[in-house]
Order: structure tokens, then sequence, then C-alpha cells
């Protein structure tokens, strides 16, 4: 567990942030976008001040121990993260678990029909891995049941959670992920697992849910997160709550704009580089004040190439959050750093 | 003193080139640029006189939007504007529609009437349209038509979006066997001729099985798995052999795997259980493409030196009133920071090089836009083929 010294946000007491009354935080995003490590900065995010958040993933592949830095999580409710306390804010916890289906088969059949015993011998058998492979949409209800469950667990006559992360599937399989009634009401049309179906969905639905996407601002990843929302629009009927769009990896723009569109077009005043790199003594070898320059039209043409992804994703109407490229190795340092800015902006 | 080690240069060329090269699998984890890499080769094989067939298995319609096409469907199409001119060669670009190929082998092997039972099983439709496997499955399938069908001398395929490059080897053997597994038997055996005696052995669990499944999931959900169950076996006899089929496709010679991977640790970790995964299984690897590398074209100048010479120049003289050249200050630290970032890549290759010595290897360097036309995909083609391992 680690906690970070120095704090940005001294000073910053209890506010709206733009999701209040949510509980449920779905976060999904392409691969390769840091879903999980959005995922894991809005965990410590919203713990500030006090507050006991559980982190959930859902894909077995302990993305979130990596995270962390700590061992392999098992399927139980482990700390991993504490949000520091500030002069005016007490700390928080952030809780974790690697959900996995056939531990989540399991509890439900000891909590609702006292099975315990029948659902490890089931599991033995291979019946748990032959119903969920032949339905995802089983396996996805026990898993998506499983963060319902803990968001609406109560413990000591208040809420044991005040918030739940969802690690969840990636863009291109939220749609069904979420959508469990419907998926499952093919398979199982009365009976109590499209009973729990059902419950968990009206859940899901409800403006205590929310679903936040995570991309970068490259083309084919804010492609699939405009089709993912636009997806999840037409699933909404039931109210389905889109929630924001956490935009990561944003590279800073460090030139003025004149100088920016001259370096895009290739048009910098190179003499101005000559006389920089002799004024600070540095010898122009093999061209170094060319090198430079075409550096730095790389650079404009990726601001730029940037700032155009980001209007195409104002036009989906959602709020956005923008989280800065860490340019070190992304480490805990760097997740607190995110955290901070997911705040700052209101996120959380 | 540092000892380095040079991984041999993969030459991407002389593996288009060379006839007995008849597929290319691009394979690697989530969100490295495999589909791009695919449509390069394909693009590149296609201009240099071969004649190609890109399949792409990415339900996000990537390959489509890179290679200028508004839509792909289960058929090969030719891609506009790839004319291959003086050498002669094509190229066509198809999506794999996995529910659409599920379907076709369905229809094909079982009668009107039972294929019609078999699509409208809702069990079926789950199991074809969003199993994970079933995409990997798929993919398998078509590959294993196109290289029958024998249309094309080159198929460059590109793998589905999985979160680990292993379940592309995995996912089709894994359905294989739970298609032809005990369970399935079980299911089964009560309907078939001589089940009594079958079932007499797994009397007590099955018995308890179906209490728990009736309780749980309710009678009518155990009946359509049972009756989807005994459609597909009686369908398909041995799905484990077919699943085995497509697999030894993979290691026939004329196959080449190509393993993508971005300067970053998990995909770098991925692409390092993929290598040793290969090798177990004999698949043939022809090598590891490094995509989106940061290069820097001044080298000489070593990111301290230049922050050095930022600060320096930021050191604003008593008499004078503003900083001094600040281009050349924003250049300085931009190239340190790229310097430091090329650094860091650098290491992670070397560490993945440490341990796989043999591999070939290139590198692509990161392009300030998003590749999104046939020009985009020369380029990135350009750059494979320049067989530079590591600098």
């Amino acid at each position: 567990m680690w906690s970070p010294g120095g704090d940005s946000l001294h000073g910053v007491s209890a506010r709206d942030t733009d999701w209040e009354g949510v509980r449920l935080h779905v976060v999904t995003g392409k691969g390769g976008t840091g879903k999980t490590t959005v995922a894991g900065a809005l965990a410590i995010a919203l713990a500030y001040g006090g507050r006991r958040v559980l982190l959930i993933e859902v894909e077995g592949r302990q993305g979130i121990a990596r995270l962390f830095d700590s061992p392999p999580l098992p399927y139980a409710e482990r700390r991993v993260a504490v949000a520091p306390s500030t002069p005016t804010l007490p700390g928080g916890d952030v809780y974790a678990l690697a959900a996995d289906p056939e531990a989540a088969l399991i509890e439900y059949l000891e909590m609702f029909y006292n099975l315990r015993h029948a659902g490890t011998a089931l599991t033995k058998l291979g019946v748990v891995d032959f119903a969920t492979t032949i339905a995802p949409g089983l396996r996805d209800v026990l898993l998506t049941g499983k963060a319902v469950e803990a968001t609406r667990r109560r413990s000591g006559g208040r809420q044991k959670y005040d918030a739940v992360i969802m690690d969840a599937p990636p863009t291109g399989r939220i749609g069904k992920f979420l959508n469990v009634a419907t998926e499952v009401s093919g398979l199982a049309k009365v009976g109590p697992i499209r009973g729990h179906a059902d419950t968990v969905q009206s859940f899901i639905k409800s403006p205590q849910t929310a679903v936040h996407f995570v991309t970068v601002l490259e083309e084919m990843p804010v492609q699939e997160t405009l089709d993912g929302i636009a997806e999840l629009r037409g699933l909404a009927q039931g109210g389905l709550q889109l929630g924001g769009i956490m935009i990561n990896m944003v590279r800073p723009e460090d030139l003025a704009e004149d100088q920016l569109r001259a370096a895009a077009a290739g048009t910098l005043d190179q003499h101005e580089l000559d006389l920089g790199l002799k004024d600070a003594g540095i010898e122009d070898r093999r061209g170094l004040a060319s090198s430079l320059a075409a550096e730095l039209t790389d650079h404009a043409r990726e601001a730029l190439a940037q700032r155009a992804q980001r209007d195409r994703l104002a036009e989906a109407g959602q709020p956005r959050y923008e989280l800065p490229l860490i340019t070190s190795q992304m480490d805990l340092a760097g997740l607190y750093q995110l955290a901070a800015a997911l705040r700052e902006q209101g996120a959380a | 003193m540092r000892i380095e080690q040079h991984p041999p240069a993969l030459d991407v060329d002389r593996l288009l080139d060379d006839p007995r090269t008849r597929i290319i699998v691009c394979c690697g984890s989530g969100g490295v640029g495999k589909t791009t890499t695919a449509a390069a080769l394909g693009l590149r094989a296609a201009e240099r006189g071969r004649h190609v067939v890109v399949l792409t298995v990415d339900p996000a319609r990537r390959l489509a939007q890179s290679m200028g096409l508004s839509s792909l469907d289960n058929t090969p199409r030719p891609v506009p504007g790839s004319a291959a001119g003086a050498a002669g060669g094509s190229l066509h670009a198809m999506m794999l529609d996995m529910k659409r190929t599920f379907d076709e082998i369905v229809e094909a092997h079982a009668d009107p009437d039972r294929a019609t039972q078999i699509l409208a099983n809702p069990f079926y439709q789950s199991l074809s349209s969003s199993f994970a496997g079933t995409q990997e499955y798929m993919a398998m399938e078509k590959l294993g038509q196109l290289r029958r069908a024998n249309e094309w001398d080159l198929i460059v395929v590109d793998t589905p979006p999985s979160r680990s490059a292993l379940d592309f080897l995995d996912a089709p053997q894994r359905l294989g066997r739970f298609l032809d597994g005990r369970l399935i038997r079980l299911l089964t055996a009560p309907t078939k001729v001589g089940g009594r005696a079958y079932m007499r052995v797994f009397t007590a669990g099955f018995t308890m099985m179906t209490g728990v499944f009736t309780k749980v999931i309710g009678t009518q959900l155990l009946r359509d798995v049972q009756t989807f169950v005994i459609a597909l076996d009686t369908m398909f006899g041995g799905f484990r052999e077919r699943a085995e089929d497509t697999y030894r496709l993979l290691q026939a010679p004329g196959t080449s795997f190509l393993v993508i991977a971005t300067p970053e640790p998990d995909a770098l970790r991925e692409a390092s259980y993929f290598v040793e995964r290969l090798s177990a299984d004999q698949m043939p690897l022809a090598g590891l493409v490094v995509n989106r590398v940061h290069r820097s074209a001044a080298p000489q100048l070593s990111a301290a030196r230049s922050l050095a010479a930022a600060e320096a120049l930021q050191t604003v003289p008593a008499q004078a009133t503003a900083p001094r050249h600040p281009l050349t200050v924003t250049a300085l630290r931009l190239h340190a920071e790229r310097m430091q970032l090329a650094e860091r890549e650098h290491r992670l290759e070397e560490s993945f090089t440490a341990a796989h010595p043999v591999i070939p290897m290139v590198e692509v360097p990161a392009q300030p836009e998003d590749v999104h036309d046939l020009d985009g995909l020369r380029a990135v083609g350009g750059e494979l083929a320049r067989g530079v391992g590591l600098s």
C-alpha cells in the first residue's frame, strides 16, 4: 500500500461532482487505452473524503494487482490503496476484487438456495464452465450480479461501499455485457436465473449506475467510443445512463499557436533554431537544427491530430475529462496524479 | 561498458516475395496495430506481384477504415485503388462475419429441416454470436476455406482482438474440447439408444445436476441445451477433430506467424508469452514487429545536454528583458523528452531480445497521424520492409 506525500488537493472540501448519486461506475474502453489504469484512478479519486470504494475486475487477468503492485487478487475483497487525508478531508480506502463467474455462482447458490456443496460439485463436474461457455449471457449476469450485490450490500447500518467501480469488458462487448436481461431472456424465459437477471438489469439501468468510456485521442479508439456510445443510447430505452468520456494519455501542446501551425506545415524559421543553439553553446553538427525542426513538426502534427479527435468526441455530448500522458513508467505516483486530475475536473 | 545484443533484422520483403509463403498470421495483444500491420503487409505483397487476400476478424471495422472501404462483408472484395500495376498482383480484403460463417457450416452439414431447427435454437444463437472462442474458431475455419479455395497465393490474417494473444491459439481447441466433452455426452446420453447403460455410471452426478439446473435455471433451459447439443452432435461428429485440423493448418509449411507488439511493458510481456507458446507448439515464427517506436532524428544530442542547454537559455541575464530563443527552448525540451522515451522503449526491447536473442525484429516508427488510407498503409509497408533491427 502506498500513499502520496504532497497533495495538490489541499483545501478541496466536500463539493458537488458530476456523478452525484451514481454508486456503480462501469468503466469500458478499447484495448490499449488504459481502461484498467483509469478505473484505478477513478477508484482512488472517489475514495477521498473518508469514503470506501471497491474496484472489481471481471476479465480474470489480474490487471488491478499489477496496477497497484500487489500480489494476485483472490476472490475476496482486499484493500489495495488508500486515498490520503488532507487538512479538510479524512482519508479513504480502495478495496479490490477479481471476480470470476464460477466463484460468483457458488456464492449465489449459497446465498439464495443454501446450495454451496452442490455448487462446488458442479464446478468440479465442469457444469459451470459448460453453462457459462455455452451461454455467455449467464457468465455476464453472474459478474454484473456480483458488482450489483457489492454496491447494494449493507454493513453496520450503512452501505458497505460508497461506490463500486467495475473494470468492465472492452467497448466492443460492453453493450451485450450490460444488457444482461435481454441476453439471458432468450435462454431463460422464466425461473430464478431470469429473475436474478431482471433484478441486476434494473439496477444497471437505474440512475445509480453510469457507464464511462476511456479513450485516447487517436482515430480508431475515438471511433469505437462514438460507436459504443451510440450502441448504449440505442439500448437505453430503459434508462441506461451514459457517463463521462475519460480521455487518457493527452499530450501537452508546447508551442504557441502560430508556431504550431508553422511547424505542422514545415515552415518553421530554422534560422531561429540555429541562433538559439549557438547561443546555448551547442555546436550544430550533422544538421542538428533541421533534425530538431523535424521533431517540432512531428509534435505539431500530433497536436493538431489530437485536436481533431477531441472535436469529434465533443459531438457525443457527454462530459469529458482529460488525463495527462504520464511520460515516465506508469506507477502508483502516476496513478495518484491521474486521480487528482479526475477530481480537479469534477469526475469524482 | 554496456554489452548490447542485436537481434537479427526481419526481412519482410523476402517473406512476402517467397512464393512458398501462403499464410501470414499477425497476432498480438489488443491495441498494438495488428490490423494496420496486416493491411500494410497485404498491400505491399500485392504491389510486389502477389495475389493477396487480407482477412480481418475485428468487428470494429478497422481494416475497412484503413483500406478506405465503407464496409466489408463475409466475401473477399477487391480493394479499390490497390491496382498493382506493373507487378501484376492483386489485393482483396474481407471481414469475418462470425455468425454468418457458423450459419454456413450448419447449412452445409445439415439437411434443411435440421438446419432451421439449429439456427432457431436460442443456445445456438448465443454461442454463434457471443462466445469469445467462437470468433477464433470461425477465423480458423474461414482461413481454412480461403486456403482450400486456392484463389489467392497469399492470405494475411489478423487475429481477433482478444485480451491475450494466447486466446487465438487456445480458443478453438477450447471450443472443440467443450463441444466434444464429457458433459455434452452426459447431456445427450439419456436420449440416445443405449443411454441407460451410460446413465448408470453417471446417475448420481446427473440427478444432482439436473436437480440444481432445474431449481436455478428452470427445466425449459435444460431442455433447450439438450436439443441444441444433440442437434450439433449428430451433425458434426467431432468438433475437436475439426479444431485440430485447423490447428495443423497453422503448423503446415507455408504459414508464418508475425508477433506484433508496441514498446510497452504489457505488450512486450504478451509478445514474450506468445513467442514461447509458438515455439512450444512448433508453429513457424517469422519474427517480431514492434509498432509505434519513437526515434529521434538527432540522437547525437543527449537528453541531459538538451535539457541543460534549454535551462541555460532560460536563465535570463540581468540586462535582458525576455527569455532568449523560446522556440529553441521548446525544441530542446521536446527533444529531451523524445530521447528519454526512445531510451525507455529501447530498454524494453532489449529485455525482450535478451530472452529471445534469435528472433528477427523490425521496428515501425510512430506515425504522427493515424493511418487511414492506402498511402498511409504504403508508408507503413515501407517501414516494415526497411528491415532495421534495434539501432
